[in-house]
Order: C-alpha cells, then structure tokens, then sequence
C-alpha cells in the first residue's frame, strides 16, 4: 500500500484554443484535508473533474490506493468511493430529502416475492441515521426546496458519505454559508477526516484553509506548483505561489472625495413584511457606501427594492432632490441607477451569447444609426475600451460569455452598466467566487468610478473587503438598518454588533 | 485565439461535419438528379420554390417563439384561417356560390384585413404568455384549438374556392415566362426575399433582436438589464401572427382552394424546419439562415421522395427521422465541446 489514497500524474487536458491543465498532480493522503488552490481558471475544477470522471484527461494517469485506474464517468467514480459535492448544487427541489440521497441507488424489496418495488421505509431509515451522522436533524420526509442553501448542502454531503465514500471533494463548499453554518460544516469534515476520509477542499477562503487543512497544494494556469504542509504557509505566501508575483496590497489607495449628499431613500418598506422595512438612508457624490450584514439580513432584497426587481409599499427615492418612481429595472436604469446583481448565473450572464451582446443590452440605444440599426461598430469599440480599461480576457467579443472564468464575466457585466453611465451604482457582493488576482482589479475599478464622482453602495458579506474598500458602512439585521460607521473607525466587532442586535 | 481551419479541404471539412443533414441531403439530390429525368428542370425548382416560402414564411413567425424558449403551437390553424379568410374576401364576385355576401374588396384591403387578423391572434397569445404567465406549449396549445373551432364556424366546414383571377395571378405568376418554353420566375421567391432579408435585419440589427436573443439567453437577466421582456414577447407574437396570416394569404389560391383543414400540422414543420436549422430549443441561438436551410432541407426532402416515387404514406415516417436524425447530429457540436 503506498503512503497515498489517490495521486494524479501528468494530468492533461485541453480544450479548443486553451490548455486547462498542463501536467498537474495532486497527491491525496488518507485522512487529511487536502486544500486545492489557485486562482479561477488555474485548472482546479478541470483538475478534479477529470477525477470524477467527468471530463476525460487527454494525458495522464490515476492511481488509487496504489492501482492504476481509469474513471470513465462519475458512476464509476462513485463505485471505487470517490464523490463530489458541486459548487453550483443540484438538488431535486419537488422530491424529498430521502429521494435525493438515494436517486438512482434507490433500496429495493420485492412485492409479493417478485416484484421489483423501492422500500421507502428503509430509506427514510437510512436517512435518518445519515443525516444524524452529518449532525443535521431535518426530517427525510421533508421536500428538498423547503430546506435553506446550507441545508442542501448537508444532504449533498450527507449523500456523498452515504456512498462510503474513501475520497470527498468539496468545491468551494461555503461560498453560501453563514459563520455558523460553516462551522457546522467543518464540524462535519473533522468528523469524516477522523474516519480515514481524505478530502479535498477547493476554496478561496485563505482562513478557512488555513485552518482546517492539513496539506495544501496550489495551482497556476492548469500547472502544478507544488505542495505544502498548511503549517508552512501564510495567507501571503499562499497569494505569491498562486498568482506568482507579490501582492503587497490587498486594496488600491482611494482617492475619492465624497461630496454632496445626491440619493436619499426615506422609509423605504418592502411588500413582503418579512423584508426591508422603514429603510432611510443617503448617499454621497463619489461615495462608497458598504452595506454589511449577516446573510438573510434583507439587504439584497432591499437594493432590489430600490432597482425595481422586488416591489414596495411605501418610500421615497430622491436624487438630487428630484423624486424617482421605480417600479421595474427599466425605470431605474433610465434614471440613472445600476445594479450589478448578486447571481452572475440568474440575473446576471447571458449563457450563451456572445461578449459583445452581453455588454452592449443595457445600452443598446445608443449604437443605433437612423434609431433603428445598431451600428456593430460601436459595438465593437465599446467592447475593445472595457477589454482595455478593465483588463477582460477573452479570446474575441465573439466568444461566448459562459466560457469566460467568473472574473472576466464579472467585469463584463461592470462594462454592462458602466456603458449607461450611471449615476448610483449599486454592486451586489461584486467579488464573490472571484479569485485574489481579479478581485484586486475590481476593487481599482470600483475605486476609480468613486473617483470619477459615482455614487457607489457595495453589499459585501467579506468583512476585510466591507472594512477595506468603504468611506462608510451601513449594517442591516432582520430587514432593518441598525445603524452607520465611518470607513475608518469600521472593526468587524462593530459591524458584528449591528449586525446580531435583534438576533 | 480562436481555432480556424487554414486550408481549403480543412474549410470543407469543418463545413460538412458541421451540416451532415444538408450534406447527405445534397448528395441524396445529386444522385436523384442524375438518375431519374426532370429533377434538375426549371419546373421542379419552380415547385420547391413555392412550397418553401410558404413554409419559410411560417417558419420565420415561429423562430422569434423558439429563441425566447417558447413555441408557437396555434401556427398551422392561424394559417389556415387566414388562408379561408382570404379566400372568403377575394372569391369571384361573379361566382353563385360565395361562402359570404360580402362587398367586393380589392387584393390590398383583403392582405390587409387577413394580416390584421393573424396580428390580433398573435396578440392574444402574446397576452396570455407575458400577462397571464401560462406556459407558451400551453398557452397555443389551447388558442391553437379556438382558432380551429373559429375556423370550422367561419367557413360551416365548407371549402372555400373560385378565387378573382387577379388574386390567382398574383400569388401564382411569374417573371419571364414563355409559352411553351421556360416557365419563368414565381412571384413567391420575392415573398421569401424580401422577409428573410427582412428577418435578418429585425434579428441583427435592431434592439428588438438583440432583447430577443437576450430573453433567450437569460430571460431575468434580460429583465435587470432593462430589457422589458413582456412588451419584446408581446411583439414576437404579434409578428409571428402576422407570418402565419401572409402565409395563409398565399397558400389558399396556391392550392388553389382553402378548408378548414387547411394548415394543419404546419406548426410542427415549422418547428422541425427550424430545429433542424439549429435553433436552439433552450432558447438565445437561432439564425434566419438556419431557418432556411432547416426549411429547404424538409421541402427537398419531400421532393426528393416524390421522384423517388416513394409511397406517400412512407412520407412521415421518413420525415419523423429525418428531424431525429437531424437534431441529434447537432446536437453533437455542443456536447463535444464539453
């Protein structure tokens, strides 16, 4: 038996026009959490689909427990005990919790001795004692989609422990999940790593990393760079390996001055009485207001109140004094408000259009010749400037924006609204599932729109990024605003405190 | 950098592993065409090219449904009210027999009348999609079935024929034509002209287009965008209904009279015709090429059939395979890139 659970050599793969892995390995020990790390579209994805058989590798090899093997589809992988919990979850949201464990290895009896039948009682059973085992107490009977994004994610794991699995990984398990339900995952890893579980774990969380994984190994354009024990490293010199080259700082110097108060929400009230209520608040010209909280504090749902996504009762919204009617997103647009929303997959991307229609839709009108025919001309420029102004990798304005990594997506979606020239913008978590390299340039970019004298409110649940990039925060807890703080004076301990004062 | 075939053999290549369905159907024409006489004659062309505007016409109402991850089930019987509609308005005046006693109505008025109808169907649907929410399959499912029953009360479920002879002319005439020597150039290819360049222009060029594309690709996203997508929605049908109302106004005295089993099934040849053109039903892809090529490669086919003498009740079954086969083999492009 060699000192290895799984090891991957020579891994390569490529797809039309890009190298996603250049030789990458990875070697796996038994009981240990496996940290996988590098920026979007290092490979890590591409790396552990090919061991889920997911993807086929063009070149290399797996050995498991010291036999090489073949992984032709994910069936198989999960037959040896290999299984994945996904970043984007895929759960079955009308079946039961139950049903979604077992799909497709569903417990069998047979009634009146030869019909094949699937035996619910044993399967509620099992998943009871599953479910116990990942420490969730949630009835099996219950229907998927009545359980919250953490709880799903449960079950995934719960589903993967199920399959006795000997390898677990975990891609970007708390991209979603509050503080408390990340320590109930990590609770749930430590369980499973004192099993003899090897796990890895992708995530761009440099905390989470360092604290609950053993051995770390980091990747760089689909190449291997190397391995270390987590002990040895620094959130630093974890940066420096990943895009390889020092970053000294994690945000730019702002040069933003806020000036005048310019957008003013008074006793703004959702229709839904769960959400925002008697909302007040103003923003300044050229100022970044950061919006904290803890997830399900209604802030998301209160700047798309202000947007027009979600309706209200009652509020006013003023800019410059002038009294602004918003009832849908077209009405905020043509006033001068822009919204870059929190799912870059839901509200964000259009999937399978091009870069050039994705960045040009808000903005369509004015390209037009004769108001009719879109010039795709101007098109085009509009593109190369925000290729040029904000660094977007890709291959032509022709490419399909779904194969972009989340980044460039992201800052073709900036280059979206920044082509209206917007008065208010409002960026909703703007760096989430975006690693360190691209995240550095989006903050410049939002300070340099601060600058320009945009008035700019950033919801952020990443409490360095709220402290780091604000000229002020605003906390909201249970639908409400409890209070404001300075950038400066801003702590996590004072953010905290707004933020759990009706908890 | 994007990948592109350098030589010329390379191009063809990707050309024909890309287009299998029109390649094989090329070569089943070439074979057709040299074996068996009149295939590649002047009249045959003259009958594909009416067949297929038609088909194309509808076909281009229908696209705009499938980009935006909709479907357009009520086409066909639209299409065949439209085309006893026609026929009601523009029957010899001098005929005993008239379904309606009518004033006499000259070829405009009628085209007018017949495309404001298919206009107000389309709304209705476009209503009841973006307004009331109802799923589009449903949504036609059941207009589809009302505008047959208007159908079978308008018309008492009696033919409709004896059209003025100006009307015959001007859907059946031809350019260029010389007794007894070259049948000249139908009228129906300038139909099929002008709305495919029409259609190119509305899919490309306008912000009309573009929203369309956009709600294909990613209606909530389109919405945040400020796309207003009831009212783009609205719009597609509407255009649609008017498609299948030019349609029906052609095909009534192409087939030299009209029923109300008139259009039946045309919704479905459209949906093919489109599919096999490779738009996209999980919406955001779909050209106006495309669409033609889908269409032409189901006319052919057809004709192809004929002169091969095949029994015209084979006809669906051979049909029915050519669209799996078709979408199946293109399908292939994207899962391979995977």
């Amino acid at each position: 038996m060699s000192e290895y659970r799984l090891e991957m050599r020579g891994v390569c793969k490529s797809f039309p026009g890009v190298k996603a892995l250049d030789h990458a390995q990875l070697h796996l020990r038994p009981g240990t959490v496996h940290a996988l790390m590098g920026e979007n579209g290092a490979g890590k994805s591409t790396l552990m689909k090919c061991m889920f058989g997911i993807y086929k590798m063009d070149e290399g090899e797996i050995i498991f427990e010291g036999q090489k093997v073949s992984i032709a589809d994910p069936l198989e992988a999960l037959k040896m005990g290999i299984a994945m919990v996904h970043q984007e979850l895929q759960p079955i949201p009308a079946r039961t919790v139950g049903e979604n464990i077992f799909l497709g290895r569903y417990p069998m009896k047979k009634a009146l001795g030869f019909i094949p039948i699937v035996d619910h009682k044993k399967m509620y059973e099992d998943t009871a004692a599953l479910l116990k085992k990942v420490r969730m107490d949630f009835d099996p009977r219950q229907m998927l989609g009545e359980l919250s994004v953490s709880q799903m994610q449960s079950v995934e794991i719960a589903k993967a422990v199920s399959a006795n699995c000997k390898v677990l990984i975990l891609d970007e398990p708390t991209s979603s999940l509050t503080q408390n339900e990340v320590e109930a995952l990590f609770r749930i890893v430590d369980d499973l790593k004192r099993e003899g579980v090897s796990i890895v774990y992708i995530s761009h969380k440099m905390d989470e990393i360092l604290r609950i994984s053993d051995e770390v190994t980091i990747m760089r354009d689909g190449q291997y760079i190397g391995t270390w024990p987590a002990k040895e490293l620094t959130t630093d010199s974890i940066i420096t390996k990943m895009v390889g080259r020092e970053l000294t700082n994690l945000f730019p110097q702002r040069e933003n001055k806020p000036g005048e108060v310019v957008f003013r929400v008074e006793d703004f009230t959702s229709i839904n009485p769960k959400s925002f209520r008697n909302v007040n608040f103003e923003l300044r010209k050229g100022e970044i207001l950061g919006v904290g909280g803890l997830v399900g504090a209604q802030r998301t749902e209160l700047m798309e109140g202000l947007f027009g996504i979600r309706s209200h009762t009652t509020g006013r919204i003023t800019y410059k004094g002038k009294e602004m009617r918003i009832n849908r997103p077209k009405d905020a647009i043509d006033q001068g408000v822009a919204m870059l929303t929190e799912d870059r997959r839901a509200t964000g991307i259009l999937g399978v259009l091009s870069v050039a229609d994705n960045i040009s839709v808000a903005s369509l009108k004015q390209y037009l010749d004769f108001h009719v025919c879109i010039n795709d001309r101007k098109v085009e420029k509009l593109v190369q400037d925000n290729v040029a102004k904000m660094n977007i990798k890709t291959p032509s304005s022709k490419t399909q924006i779904k194969s972009l990594s989340g980044g460039n997506q992201q800052k073709v979606l900036i280059g979206r609204w920044l082509a209206n020239d917007p008065d208010v913008l409002i960026l909703d978590e703007p760096t989430r599932g975006i690693d360190v390299g691209a995240k550095y340039e989006i903050y410049c970019i939002i300070a340099e729109l601060a600058k320009q004298g945009k008035s700019i409110i950033m919801i952020s649940s990443e409490m360095s990024e709220l402290i780091g990039m604000s000229d002020r925060v605003m906390v909201m807890c249970d639908g409400r605003v409890t209070g404001f703080i300075d950038g400066q004076d801003a702590t996590q301990e004072n953010i905290m405190e707004l933020a759990t004062q009706f908890a | 950098m994007e990948k592109t075939a350098t030589s010329l053999p390379q191009k063809i290549w990707k050309l024909i592993k890309e287009n299998p369905i029109v390649v094989l159907l090329v070569i089943a024409c070439v074979i057709v065409g040299f074996t068996i006489d009149n295939f590649f004659s002047i009249r045959n062309f003259n009958s594909l090219i009416s067949n297929t505007t038609v088909r194309f016409l509808i076909a281009l109402g229908v696209s705009g449904c499938l980009i935006t991850k909709g479907t357009d089930l009520s086409a066909g019987r639209a299409v065949g009210l439209c085309a006893c509609l026609a026929g009601t308005l523009l029957q010899d005046p001098t005929y005993t027999g008239r379904m309606y006693n009518w004033p006499e109505v000259s070829l405009l008025v009628a085209f007018i009348i017949v495309v404001a109808v298919g206009a107000l169907f389309g709304l209705i649907n476009g209503l009841i999609i973006s307004k009331l929410n109802v799923p589009p399959f449903i949504a036609t499912l059941g207009t589809q079935t009302i505008i047959y029953g208007i159908c079978l009360v308008f018309t008492d479920a009696q033919p409709v024929g004896k059209f003025k002879d100006s009307y015959k002319n001007f859907v059946n005439g031809t350019w260029f034509s010389v007794k007894g020597g070259f049948p000249g150039i139908p009228y129906l290819l300038a139909w099929a002209v002008i709305f495919g360049l029409f259609f190119w222009f509305l899919y490309n060029k306008t912000t009309h287009g573009k929203y369309m594309y956009a709600i294909g690709g990613n209606e909530n996203a389109a919405e945040v965008s400020g796309v207003n997508t009831a009212r783009t929605k609205i719009i597609i049908y509407v255009t649609a209904g008017m498609m299948y109302a030019i349609a029906g106004y052609l095909l009534a005295p192409k087939g030299g009279g009209a029923n109300s089993g008139s259009g039946m099934g045309y919704e479905l040849e459209a949906i093919a015709g489109c599919t096999i053109g490779g738009v996209s039903t999980t919406g955001g892809i779909g050209t106006v090429g495309g669409v033609l090529v889908g269409v032409l490669v189901f006319e052919l086919l057809k004709i192809v059939l004929q002169f091969l003498d095949v029994n015209p009740y084979y006809n669906y079954i051979v049909q029915g395979l050519v669209i799996v086969t078709a979408v199946a083999l293109d399908i292939r492009k994207y899962i391979a890139k995977k």
